[in-house]
């Protein structure tokens, strides 16, 4: 009571906003994870890049005398299988794979359904019932079976894996888009452009696609550790990148025997796919953050 | 920087004077023949020539230039029984019900009503901004630089063309009419690049010379700002310079100044009168006040549920109305000096989707006789370029201005 009396107005008013000033300098914590998230990404690059200069052992190059080395075996970092393949140069020469299908699967997928959405969205009416209908066809299966089934059609292979994602991944990405271009394009900046006399194409790619582009960007996020996932889950299946080509979920498929006598055959390509997986979603999170301002 | 117009039917008038119609707005009256084929030839001739070159890639230098020596008169825009019928979930709303009006070279032209009465949707009908699959138009837009083709038809490619290099619009809310990812420099160039072959240092320079001539100062620095970093009236003040990057002949303003405080209001409407003689354009003014509308045009249309009640030059409207409804919106303004509660017209305007057979203001109006709920409405000559869409005009004359105030202003 006495404190309230003693303090004047202004020093009242004083203290909140300096308190709000204080949360305010903690928005730049914000880029926290976005950059944890890149520099977590980054390592995983590098190590996968420079993978000769972090082993001296070949992934499939068999150590006949040491099958099922523990970690921390001369020469074997985090031990051996059960062909005495090095577990640590597997994992390195397996990220190539499990990157490039985050990478390449997504990349496709985010460009062409953000497209499509785009189309769809801005134009309405037929083009968008066709499309749409088009994208309901494939929700209408369970995403799993889909992938399994194009690629036990096409035989397992990487190239297959990818053409299995390309072509059923990229209808999350054509609704998302499709719904945030609906709104966006009763937006009065968009009948303005279009009221100076700008074409279809320069008002969607330059004025909608900006503004809606976030929400994509950041489902990417999310589904490139799905893609790692997915890939892990075809090789744990036998039809993703065929042996003895290394690929994390393929590794934990083949340790999978050896789970109580040599845990390190499926702990370390986990651990692995749990490290991507983080860096993945902190870049989703920040991403999140420092593209939708408005979310503050 | 416009190829020479065919001296139309008037007589070439000073800017003072009265702009002769292009055509009798009347519903049905088309233009005299001989004028209509005077105009149809020669326009047909000119169009070729024009219609490449017209957005002058010149006119870096002359930012702005005038429209030839402003052929006071010369029509050049003429809008023929124009309906437009909305498709909605309730039904089929007639926002627009049979308006027709003449818009001569360098005429101020205001729309005035209240909200919902169809001034907007005539002005995005004009500019073919619409979604077809909402909007279903008859009638004729003619803009007689291009010939006697009606914008109705335009193709996509023919709207690209003409938006903006010709006709240009700006809108209620300056907030939300840039695009917030983009500074306003970046959409400023767009806009001046948009239909003229210019170098990045043209462009650029036309560009800073646009936001200068529109008021902004520092326009090099305010160049790379966001919308966001621009205050309300900053912002309209970018917008018309947006508007006005490729010259444009006719300049839709829709509501320009309603969401801006009064002060930047004045000044907003002073700016763009200037520019209007500056640049001898035409100007087709919308709002829903009718102190903005008498302060700045040459005539007024006066709609009321989708259909024009009155039409006739600025100074008879205000002080001789001839519509109970404008007589009411006059009444309606605010004076300087009244006390007590601002009069307001009783009821609200009809549905459109089923309007009133009859006179449309008939339920709302002081005035109101059995004859007016069946009689079949038309726009009536009272005299001196004026018309009224109400039988009993002689009478609301004898009434005078307004039922409170002596004068508006």
């Amino acid at each position: 009571m006495t404190t309230l009396l003693t303090a004047s107005p202004s020093e009242v008013l004083y203290k909140a906003a300096s308190k709000a000033a204080g949360r305010r300098r903690s928005v730049a914590l914000r880029r926290l994870p976005l950059i944890i998230g890149l520099a977590l990404l980054a390592i995983a690059i590098l190590a996968i890049t420079f993978a000769p200069l972090l082993t001296s052992a070949a992934p499939n190059q068999i150590d006949v005398l040491n099958p099922l080395a523990p970690p921390l075996t001369p020469g074997h970092l985090l031990g051996t299988d059960q062909f005495g393949r090095d577990v640590w140069s597997r994992i390195l020469y397996g990220g190539r794979i499990d990157l490039a299908i985050a990478f390449g699967a997504t990349s496709v997928t985010l460009v062409g359904g953000t497209i499509i959405g785009l189309v769809a969205g801005y134009f309405g009416g037929r083009i968008d019932n066709v499309l749409m209908r088009i994208v309901d066809l494939f929700f209408a299966f369970p995403f799993l079976v889909l992938i399994i089934a194009i690629i036990a059609m096409l035989g397992p292979s990487l190239l297959n894996i990818f053409l299995a994602i390309w072509i059923t991944s990229w209808v999350a990405y054509a609704r998302i888009m499709r719904a945030q271009v609906i709104v966006a394009k009763k937006q009065q900046y968009v009948l303005a452009a279009r009221a100076l006399g700008y074409s279809r194409t320069r008002v969607m790619l330059r004025h909608i696609l900006p503004n809606t582009a976030s929400a994509v960007i950041i489902f990417s996020m999310v589904d490139a550790i799905g893609n790692i996932a997915l890939a892990a889950a075809l090789g744990f299946l036998g039809l993703g990148v065929q042996p003895p080509t290394p690929e994390w979920g393929t590794m934990i498929s083949d340790g999978q025997n050896y789970i109580t006598t040599a845990w390190w055959l499926t702990l370390f390509p986990g651990l692995a796919i749990v490290f991507v997986g983080v860096a993945f979603s902190l870049i989703g999170d920040g991403l999140a953050d420092v593209l939708r301002p408005g979310d503050r | 920087m416009i190829p020479a117009e065919p001296t139309g039917p008037g007589v070439p008038a000073g800017p003072g004077l009265p702009p002769v119609e292009p055509g009798p707005p009347g519903q049905t009256a088309p233009p005299p023949d001989t004028e209509l084929a005077e105009l149809a030839g020669a326009v047909d001739e000119a169009d070729d020539e024009e219609a490449a070159p017209v957005p002058d890639p010149e006119v870096a230098e002359a930012v702005l230039a005038p429209v030839a020596s402003s052929v006071v008169g010369t029509p050049l825009l003429t809008v023929e029984d124009l309906r437009t019928y909305l498709a909605t979930g309730h039904g089929v709303v007639r926002a627009v019900d049979g308006v027709s009006f003449g818009l001569a070279q360098a005429e101020v032209l205001g729309i005035v009503g209240e909200s919902g009465c169809g001034k907007s949707v005539t002005c995005r009908t004009i500019m073919g901004l619409l979604p077809k699959s909402l909007a279903h138009s008859s009638g004729r837009v003619i803009y007689h630089p291009r010939g006697e083709a009606s914008l109705l038809d335009a193709s996509q490619n023919q709207w690209q063309e003409l938006r903006g290099s010709q006709l240009a619009m700006i809108f209620q809310d300056p907030m939300t009419a840039l695009n917030p990812v983009l500074t306003v420099g970046e959409q400023l160039l767009e806009a001046v690049n948009a239909h003229a072959r210019l170098t990045r240092t043209e462009a650029r320079a036309r560009a800073v010379e646009l936001l200068r001539r529109v008021g902004i100062p520092a326009p090099q620095r305010r160049m790379r700002d966001y919308p966001f970093q621009f205050s309300g009236g900053m912002l309209q003040r970018a917008l018309i310079a947006i508007a006005l990057a490729s010259s444009p002949r006719l300049l839709l303003a829709d509501e320009p100044t309603t969401s801006l405080d009064v002060i930047i209001q004045d000044q907003i409407l002073s700016l763009l009168l200037e520019l209007q003689q500056d640049t001898g354009m035409s100007m087709i003014l919308v709002s829903h006040d009718l102190a903005v509308i008498t302060e700045v045009c040459d005539r007024i249309i006066v709609m009321y549920a989708g259909q024009v009640v009155e039409e006739g030059r600025a100074a008879t409207i205000i002080t001789e109305p001839r519509h109970p409804y404008t007589r009411a919106l006059l009444g309606a303004l605010p004076q300087a000096g009244h006390q007590g509660e601002l009069p307001s017209i009783p009821g609200h305007p009809p549905s459109l989707i089923d309007p009133p057979a009859g006179c449309r203001f008939a339920p709302r109006c002081p005035l109101v006789t059995d004859k007016c709920l069946t009689w079949e409405t038309e726009l009536l000559d009272t005299g001196g370029e004026h018309q009224a869409r109400c039988w009993r005009h002689e009478e609301v004359a004898r009434q005078g201005p307004a039922q409170q105030g002596t004068e508006v202003h």
